[in-house]
């Protein structure tokens, strides 16, 4: 009996030791850097004060970066959703073998690195004369070029096609749940295509479509390879600014106060917007 | 003409003819049942009345005025589904308010409407729930509340009690009837299952490969079946001799055609025999009157009045 | 029955368009002959592709992102089976708590996990070490080895191995010949996805690769810091090459989609 109840820890020490010794600890160790001093001559000194807490919450740097940060986080949730969520609709309805066709053109740039991906709209990009300014205004959309490179429009554009595959992938699976004789039972009952989607589909794969915009929104926060591209030594997020910090300022505690701040006001905003959608869908969907 | 006339109806899926040609009349109020094994075209029947299969040919007229000419959405027929089809994030009462609202009915018209049919179907105080909350058969009776309440012209009901276990289908199927009967709605069932489809309807269309192959009241289909096929697929047969005889129609006698009792299934309200006969394995039905049965490896006597 | 209408697929053309273009651009950049970014207009060139092998930093880069990817992904899974195993077929107190702590590197900022390995290989002298880019890439790719293995640990049915049992197997036997070959499609994928994940990671790599252990990505992304030149572009070709081939190779062996979407990874 004994051995029984012993069983699942056994067969879990080794991933136990692992994150243990590779996860808790190091994490344990960047929040105690967070708190060192250091100096430009000095380097790093293993003492506990709240200097850089201090200006990390007081300098107005640190709070528009942050503010930043969470603005384009926001913005490129709200783009994987508005064109997100209309995609994995369309996608659903298509007809074998179009539907994994396209599935598959969607969801693959997923698995192609994000570095090659974010040079791609570099080079759509690309100041002025870069095919998406070219193409707006021979749409007549816009009459002088928009910047695109270095600005937080850029960086949201280039963050949304990054991230589009999450949205998609959540509100398809979402889709996938529907009972499609549910739409019929809607149909027969008088109700028009446009009423079927606003008052059927969507109420039902509202809890896939938040899924995914937590996702969304806790990767864009986080993201750091397309905004350091596109955003250069300029445009600074909060990852971006804690690299900043790491390896040329070399001010290793103030980039660690930074991450650890990225780290808790993620967490915070993610388990408070699960626990909402959770409290708010129980009762119906169990 | 028929209250609901289909007409050389016919539909294909690439080169199967799924339904092929089925002419029916429906006439007003009644209940009728689309019989047959899964692949008969009885589903797809049911899919071409309510517009969500077209037809490949054919007509559907309802009421005189033709049926294909008008939308789904517009043709105001009530339909439970196999999966019952719930709005899994409305309450039951929004569930069955959701037809009159599409069809613009006033808050308290609905209100009262929704309270009614509610109570018809047993579950006025389940308004607040949500589908998820409740069972099986109380899901089932919100789907045919939903279907009710806009009043159609015609209820289609698409193997609506399978989803529930022997005991619960026995209910529903008693209580169905009576509601039907009590509002009168013109009615198709669509079922696979004989004994539903007698217990139910006023007639039995039993379909085979796409095609009816008898209309009629449900005594009459069992008891003059007018093909093999429709006499095989009401009940169990025996043929003997090149006659078909119901197995409950034969009883042991003083004489008659000899036989070995194979084996002997003892089923509560009656017995199931097997006997080896010199024309094959007779399968028979004798009612638990209490009485001492033949055992196993008894010989005994077949006989059968003609009919 | 339900059919997308023309504004729906027109909708769709502009969506795979917006979806394509910027892997499509480099693509087509990569073969230009001239020695700036720019479209190849009237000729094609292979000479950035060439250009690649007089850069022996990206070769070697992409021979180590692939050994740390099999190898990182390798331990990953070895490690996955008895945790999931044990999440799966026990109830114990502790059960959430690691569930949450193994996927917890899904959640945490790759940005905080790369500066908290820094500052830990540092400490204790694996700074810019292979080493500890596997340990690293182990515990990153962990949770998607975790959710596939946990999904096939789940998934399977307990009567088969009770009739193995019954049939005399031992303990060991029933591993051995029933649940291991039972959940070994479950094992094969994620270690493809624990793969592709380590593969194409780069922002927790960036902070502990060292200019002797870098890997492709970080190569890339370091060089483009720099310069935006054909050269990476063609680099990137390769690499979304490389990836397509595996990509169709993957969809046709499991379906990627199941693979993507994967099942539901508590086992309710």
């Amino acid at each position: 009996m004994r051995a029984m109840k012993a069983a699942p820890y056994l067969l879990s020490t080794p991933a136990l030791l692992l994150f243990g010794a590779i996860v808790v600890v190091p994490l344990a160790m960047t929040v105690a850097l967070s708190f060192h001093d250091w100096g430009q001559y000095k380097g790093i000194e293993p003492v506990s004060i709240l200097k850089n807490w201090h200006e990390v919450f007081t300098d107005s740097y640190f709070l528009e970066m942050f503010w930043r940060t969470f603005r384009i986080a926001l913005l490129v949730t709200l783009l994987t959703a508005v064109l997100g969520v209309p995609e994995a609709y369309i996608l659903n309805r298509m007809r074998s073998p179009w539907r994994g066709i396209f599935l598959l053109v969607i969801l693959g740039p997923l698995l192609i690195s994000v570095v090659a991906r974010t040079l791609g709209w570099a080079l759509l990009f690309g100041g002025s004369s870069g095919i998406v300014n070219k193409a707006l205004m021979s749409m007549g959309v816009i009459s002088s070029p928009l910047p695109f490179m270095f600005t937080e429009t850029g960086m949201v554009v280039a963050l949304a096609h990054v991230l589009m595959p999450y949205m998609v992938l959540a509100v398809w699976a979402a889709l996938q749940r529907l009972d499609p004789q549910i739409e019929n039972a809607a149909v027969a009952l008088g109700a028009g295509p446009f009423t079927v989607v606003r008052r059927i589909v969507l109420p039902q794969i509202m809890p896939g479509i938040l899924s995914g915009g937590v996702i969304v929104f806790a990767l864009a926060a986080s993201a750091f390879a397309t905004p350091a591209i596109i955003g250069g030594r300029r445009l600074k997020v909060a990852s971006t600014l804690a690299y900043d910090e790491f390896l040329n300022t070399l001010n290793w505690p103030l980039g660690a106060a930074v991450a650890v701040l990225l780290l808790l006001a993620l967490i915070a905003i993610v388990v408070a917007s699960s626990r909402l959608v959770e409290k708010r869908y129980a009762q119906v969907f169990g | 003409m028929a209250f609901l006339a289909l007409e050389g109806l016919t539909r294909k899926f690439g080169t199967h003819l799924a339904v092929d040609g089925l002419s029916l009349g429906v006439e007003k109020g009644e209940f009728v049942a689309l019989l047959g094994p899964s692949g008969c075209g009885k589903t797809t029947t049911l899919q071409m009345i309510a517009g969500f299969v077209e037809p490949t040919s054919g007509a559907i007229a309802l009421d005189g005025r033709d049926l294909l000419a008008v939308k789904p959405a517009k043709r105001g027929l009530g339909i439970v589904f196999q999966s019952y089809a719930l709005f899994p994030h409305m309450t039951v009462a929004e569930n069955v308010a959701f037809g009159l609202e599409m069809q613009g009915v006033a808050t308290a018209e609905r209100t009262r409407r929704v309270a009614e049919t509610l109570e018809l179907v047993g579950l006025g105080t389940f308004a607040a729930r949500y589908p998820r909350q409740m069972s099986g058969g109380q899901q089932q009776r919100v789907a045919l509340a939903r279907a009710l309440v806009i009043r159609p012209q015609i209820l289609l009901l698409d193997e609506p009690l399978s989803n529930l276990d022997a005991k619960l289908r026995e209910e529903m199927q008693i209580e169905l009837r009576q509601i039907q009967r009590s509002v009168g709605t013109t009615t198709i069932l669509v079922t696979h299952d004989q004994g539903e489809a007698m217990a139910l309807s006023d007639r039995i269309a039993v379909m085979n490969h796409g095609k009816v192959e008898q209309f009629a009241p449900p005594h009459e289909a069992y008891e003059r079946p007018a093909t093999p096929f429709v006499a095989s697929f009401l009940g169990k047969t025996n043929l003997v001799g090149g006659t078909t005889v119901r197995p409950e129609k034969i009883s042991f006698a003083a004489s008659g055609l000899a036989g070995r009792v194979k084996t002997r299934i003892f089923q509560g309200n009656h017995w199931l025999y097997q006997v080896d006969t010199p024309s094959g394995l007779v399968t028979v039905i004798r009612q638990n009157s209490g009485e001492t049965m033949p055992g196993e490896g008894e010989t005994v006597h077949l006989a059968w009045g003609t009919t | 029955m339900s059919r997308n209408g023309p504004l729906a697929l027109a909708f769709h053309a502009l969506f795979v368009t917006f979806i394509l273009a910027p892997i499509l651009v480099v693509c087509f950049v990569a073969f230009t002959p001239e020695g700036y970014l720019s479209f190849p207009t009237d000729r094609w060139s292979l000479r950035w592709f060439h250009a690649i092998g007089r850069y022996p930093e990206f070769i070697s880069a992409f021979w180590r992102s692939l050994w740390l990817g099999a190898l990182s992904s390798a331990i990953a899974v070895a490690i996955s089976v008895p945790a999931a195993l044990a999440i799966a077929r026990y109830r114990f107190p502790g059960r959430e708590v690691m569930t949450t702590l193994f996927m917890s590197p899904l959640m945490i900022p790759h940005v905080v996990l790369g500066i908290a390995f820094l500052r830990f290989f540092t400490q204790i002298g694996l700074g810019g070490t292979f080493t500890g880019l596997v340990l690293a890439h182990i515990v990153i790719v962990l949770p998607f080895a975790l959710r596939l293995t946990l999904a096939s640990a789940v998934g399977l049915d307990r009567s088969i191995e009770h009739a193995a049992v019954s049939l005399g197997a031992s303990e060991w036997t029933v591993l051995k010949r029933i649940t291991l070959p039972l959940v070994l499609p479950g094992l094969v994928s994620g270690w493809a996805l624990a793969f592709i994940n380590s593969f194409d990671e780069v922002t927790m790599t960036v902070f502990i690769a060292a200019p002797g252990t870098e890997t492709l990505p970080v190569r890339m992304f370091l060089y483009i810091q720099d310069n935006i030149d054909p050269l990476v572009t063609s680099v990137s070709a390769c690499v979304i090459a490389i990836t397509v081939a595996a990509l169709v190779v993957l969809d046709r062996a499991y379906g990627l989609e199941r693979l993507l979407v994967g099942r539901n990874v508590h086992g309710r």
